[in-house]
């Protein structure tokens, strides 16, 4: 008979990895989204064309490939990662550049005649962005930047191939040790749902705390 | 350590032949998609109530879980009780579900987006449900559904590499191997991502002009 706590014990263990991987891996995607984002929106053509690009290439190779390339490939470029920073790197830098296309679309849906009145009021641009734009486009980015942290819940997953003991990894241990495939498995499984939807249930809080007092502001 | 271009020359036709296998499980996995994500659709929509939630639910677990646990699931699980998978019908299934809960909410969206008008106007023309189905509300639903499908069969190309986690021969695992029996990282980890650059932008184009030729104007 396998005595099943020390391997939960594991596999709990790997779940603190994950969910440390995620936490990081969101801030980072949420300070590129932004930086990737409104430099979209600048008025210098350089700044846009080096946001363009970033967002290009992240969207454009997956989040395994750019991992890879991160652990393997910078080590000869003289940047040698842990697995956790490559992991953290790779996460927050694909997903920052999904995030930034929300943060773009946001920011131009917020009705022209806002900005009118910015200039009207003779806001300087920071101003107007940070006390006009941004407080109404948040609310319209929330629900995809949720969607968007799951997907970064679910990318950590691959972390473990490049040996970071995270919950896919430490299943592949408890498998490896008991020959035992379907607990391990399921255990994860159920897991990352109950993470994915903790996410759901903050993102929809959140929501609701920064849409307060915008009742009368959006159709 | 320097990039060589004879390496390059010289790994270049094993690649080609993962990058065939990264299609052709591409391809595969999105028939698969198309076919269960409708299935799962219907189910939601007109199926009895405690199947339709059974469904809403199995959709949202799916869609809540990595795709790289789910292939361990379908090809290290299923062996136990009696279902051997070759691991390249094993990705194509992993892929084809994962893929097909996301389908599956454009196909509904796709049909509810049909004004109730046409349905009304189906059935005062006496027309029967299949009639209702071929020539009123398909036609109507599929046009602006193919953007947003692409855009899933986009995503699906490039999580391809994860089918090299359950030994799948695809591009990521041929240039891993030579990666590992040459010990030069650089060219084929490059290569592989480069690979991955050119289809999408090229995807992108495609998805640009499928947008003009079929999307209404609403975003979705």
């Amino acid at each position: 008979m396998i005595d099943w706590s020390g391997y939960i014990g594991l596999i709990l263990e790997g779940a603190l990895v994950t969910i440390q991987l995620t936490l990081m891996g969101s801030a980072l995607a949420i300070v590129v989204a932004f930086a990737a984002g409104l430099g979209r929106l600048s008025r210098f053509t350089g700044v846009r064309a080096l946001a363009t690009t970033y967002i290009e290439f992240f969207r454009g190779t997956s989040i395994f490939v750019q991992l890879f390339w991160a652990y393997f490939v910078l080590p000869f470029a003289g940047i040698t990662l842990t697995p956790l920073q490559a992991g953290v790197l790779a996460l927050g830098l694909n997903v920052g550049a999904y995030g930034a296309e929300v943060v773009r679309g946001a920011v131009k849906a917020i009705g022209r005649e806002q900005r009118e009145a910015c200039i009207a009021l003779n806001l300087t641009r920071y101003q107007a962005m940070r006390h006009i734009i941004l407080p109404q486009a948040l609310p319209l980015m929330l629900p995809t930047f949720g969607n968007n942290a799951i997907e970064l819940l679910k990318g950590t997953a691959v972390v473990s191939l490049i040996s970071l003991t995270d919950m896919t990894f430490q299943a592949q241990v408890v498998r490896a040790q008991t020959g035992n495939t379907l607990i391990p498995f399921a255990t994860i499984l159920v897991l990352y749902f109950v993470m994915a939807w903790l996410i759901s249930l903050g993102m929809r809080w959140l929501e609701r705390r920064v849409s307060r007092g915008l009742d009368g502001v959006r159709a | 350590m320097e990039w060589d271009w004879e390496f390059v020359r010289q790994i270049m036709p094993t690649l080609i032949e993962g990058l065939q296998i990264t299609i052709l499980a591409t391809i595969l996995g999105a028939a698969v998609a198309a076919v269960i994500g409708l299935l799962f659709a219907i189910l939601r929509m007109v199926a009895p109530a405690p199947i339709a939630r059974a469904t809403s639910f199995a959709v949202e677990f799916i869609r809540g879980t990595p795709l790289l646990v789910q292939l361990y699931f379908i090809f290290y699980v299923l062996p136990d009780i009696g279902i051997r998978l070759p691991a390249l019908l094993a990705g194509v299934i992993g892929l084809g579900i994962h893929y097909g809960t996301y389908a599956a909410e454009v196909y509904r969206a796709g049909i509810e987006n049909v004004p109730r008008g046409q349905w009304e106007a189906a059935r005062a023309t006496n027309l029967t449900a299949r009639q209702t189905w071929i020539h009123v509300i398909l036609p109507q639903a599929i046009p602006p559904m193919i953007p947003a499908l692409a855009n899933y069969l986009i995503a699906m190309f490039k999580e391809t590499p994860l089918l090299s986690a359950i030994t799948v021969l695809e591009l990521m695992n041929q240039a891993k191997s030579i990666a590992n029996s040459n010990y030069r990282y650089i060219e084929p980890m490059t290569l592989v991502g480069v690979f991955f650059l050119i289809m999408s932008l090229i995807s992108v184009f495609f998805l640009r002009w499928l947008e003009e030729r079929y999307a209404r104007v609403d975003e979705r």
